[in-house]
């Protein structure tokens, strides 16, 4: 067992009836990493997150997580994890501080409740019933319980959906400031924007496979052909090439001046990942 | 590792102790009670309703006569409702509360945390009975101001009482459990639960005074534990000519206590086969 490495997932595989759910994912994801699960609905995502927090069993493969096998791995072992889930809801009844504090009682070694409250910045909601925030503010209460344990690994289930551009730009910065501590992120998403901004690798899940694996700066632009697009008399012409700058002035020289809405584009992660994950678009 | 948790301070060994499943139950149980005494619906409709309904039954009926002289209708009605209070904080509570839990993905996040299971069930248990009682001791008071409800008169009517809710509570409360699992949301949870306890609140003696019941469906209310809960009660606040009222003209206390007995034991059964963390989607 390597102290460096959190999360390392070899050959997983998970059968729902006689569809294969998860079929051979291969991860190594290590300590203090932000790692990003990206992948369309019914990708597998989910099921090799739950099966790496311990809520479904794997049909076959290995896994584990902190050095555990998270099918066997018992109390120590959830206390040094911590789960924020796709939904769930808080106690409505009860204040967030109360519920915090409640959820601290069931670690080891917990946070100070209200240094949690004031990182997911709820300060001023503390005494509010959970019932009465709103959904980014309740969404912010799930993760103070997630993290009140002192999680050396967090998993983050599409923690931003449903939220608008504003409270998911503060969420990222609680996911940097928590990464910045030293915590291992796990996080799946719909939103690629997401994955780049927080993730320092991501791998991506289609038909129940990882179907690349990189930092989004390797999986998005660099060393894939950029697309050159322009007007002709004929209607407009696009050409993907690895040397735009050279075509761009062969272009300028044949137009002896501007060429008609010339533009150059790198291709973004979006790209990428649509042509991975088999998109026609 | 000693030079690995210095140079990143998160990745600590866990050595410090979890939390004791004593300790964590009586967190469980304070967080549960609170709950149920700030929930609107359940202060309302599990813990009120059963006082409104012994207030409105006993005032319409009152005038009626009962065939056996010392006995008022207000006397039934009220020993009768004890023992549909009993069932509403356990049986209807549970399986509406932990239905909602399971669908809004309460019950996973605990699973998903180092709380022990059987200090959820610890919590449940403190919840049922403070509440249980809680409720014995309002409906006693309505009983006794309006209905010349007598407190019991010996302590082996005491203890009666005492194990008709000891024994009918729990029965109830793992029934409730099980029948949790039947609702699919928990908007559905509602219905699903209190449809079958308003039958069994018409046909074993709570609503109407079980001797106007028709006999078929006296043996229909006979297989469930209410029925024997009710008749249970009436031994405790009814004068001894009063068992002359019943269907076997006698209390039957000792087959009260085996019917109860048996179901709890068939609920403990049908809890631990059908209980789940998860709902199914």
């Amino acid at each position: 067992m390597s102290n460096d490495i959190a999360v390392r997932v070899d050959g997983l595989r998970k059968r729902y009836g006689n569809t294969c759910a998860v079929d051979g994912v291969e991860l190594e994801i290590g300590r203090g990493e932000v790692f990003a699960l990206l992948g369309p609905n019914g990708a597998g995502k989910t099921t090799t997150v739950e099966i790496l927090e311990g809520f479904r069993r794997r049909d076959g493969g290995g896994a584990e997580v902190l050095g555990e096998d998270p099918g066997r791995a018992g109390r120590a072992w959830r206390s040094r994890i911590g789960i924020v889930l796709q939904l769930a809801t808080a106690g409505p009844e009860l204040t967030v501080r109360e519920m915090v504090r409640h959820f601290a009682g069931y670690y080891p070694r917990p946070r100070d409740p209200d240094e949690v409250i004031a990182l997911v910045g709820l300060d001023e909601q503390a005494g509010q019933r959970v019932g009465a925030l709103s959904g980014g503010q309740a969404r912010r209460v799930d993760v103070a319980l997630g993290i009140v344990g002192r999680p050396e690994l967090l998993f983050l289930d599409e923690p931003t959906t449903g939220f608008d551009p504003q409270a998911r730009r503060q969420f990222w910065e609680l996911v940097r400031a928590l990464a910045a501590e030293g915590v291992t992120i796990l996080l799946t998403t719909h939103y690629l924007e997401e994955a780049e901004a927080l993730a320092g690798r991501l791998a991506v899940l289609a038909g129940g496979r990882v179907v690349a694996t990189g930092t989004p700066a390797a999986l998005g632009g660099a060393g894939r052909p950029t697309r050159v697009s322009w007007d002709t008399a004929d209607g407009r012409r696009t050409v993907r090439t690895p040397t735009p700058t050279q075509l761009v002035a062969d272009l300028a020289r044949q137009a002896g001046g501007e060429v008609p809405g010339l533009t150059v584009t790198r291709p973004t992660l979006e790209d990428t990942y649509l042509e991975l994950i088999g998109d026609p678009a | 590792m000693i030079t690995s948790t210095q140079a990143r301070p998160r990745a600590y060994p866990a050595t410090a102790p979890l939390p004791s499943l004593l300790t964590t139950g009586l967190s469980r149980g304070r967080l549960e009670v609170t709950t149920f005494f700030r929930e609107r619906e359940a202060v309302v409709f599990i813990f009120a309703l059963p006082a409104v309904l012994l207030l409105l039954l006993g005032s319409i009926f009152n005038s009626e006569h009962v065939s056996v002289p010392g006995v008022t209708t207000g006397q039934l009605y009220a020993a009768g409702m004890i023992a549909g209070g009993i069932m509403a904080t356990s049986f209807q509570y549970l399986g509406i509360s932990v239905a909602s839990e399971r669908d809004q993905g309460m019950l996973k996040r605990l699973y998903g945390t180092p709380l022990p299971p059987a200090a959820y069930f610890i919590g449940k248990i403190i919840q049922v009975f403070v509440c249980l009682i809680a409720e014995v001791a309002l409906l006693m008071i309505v009983g006794v101001a309006f209905y010349h409800l007598h407190l019991p008169a010996t302590p082996g009517k005491w203890w009666t009482l005492v194990w008709v809710c000891l024994l009918g509570g729990t029965a109830c409360a793992l029934l409730g459990l099980a029948a949790s699992s039947l609702a699919r949301s928990s908007r559905s949870a509602s219905p699903v639960i209190t449809l079958p306890f308003l039958v069994l609140e018409f046909i074993s003696g709570i609503f109407v005074p079980f001797n106007s019941v028709p006999r078929g469906l006296q043996d229909v209310a006979a297989v469930f534990p209410l029925k024997w809960m009710a008749q249970g009660l009436r031994s405790v606040f009814l004068p001894p000519q009063a068992a002359a009222l019943e269907p076997a003209h006698s209390f039957e206390t000792g087959r009260v206590a085996l019917v109860l007995a048996v179901w709890i034991a068939a609920g403990l059964v049908l809890c631990i086969r059908t209980f789940r963390w998860q709902q199914r989607r």
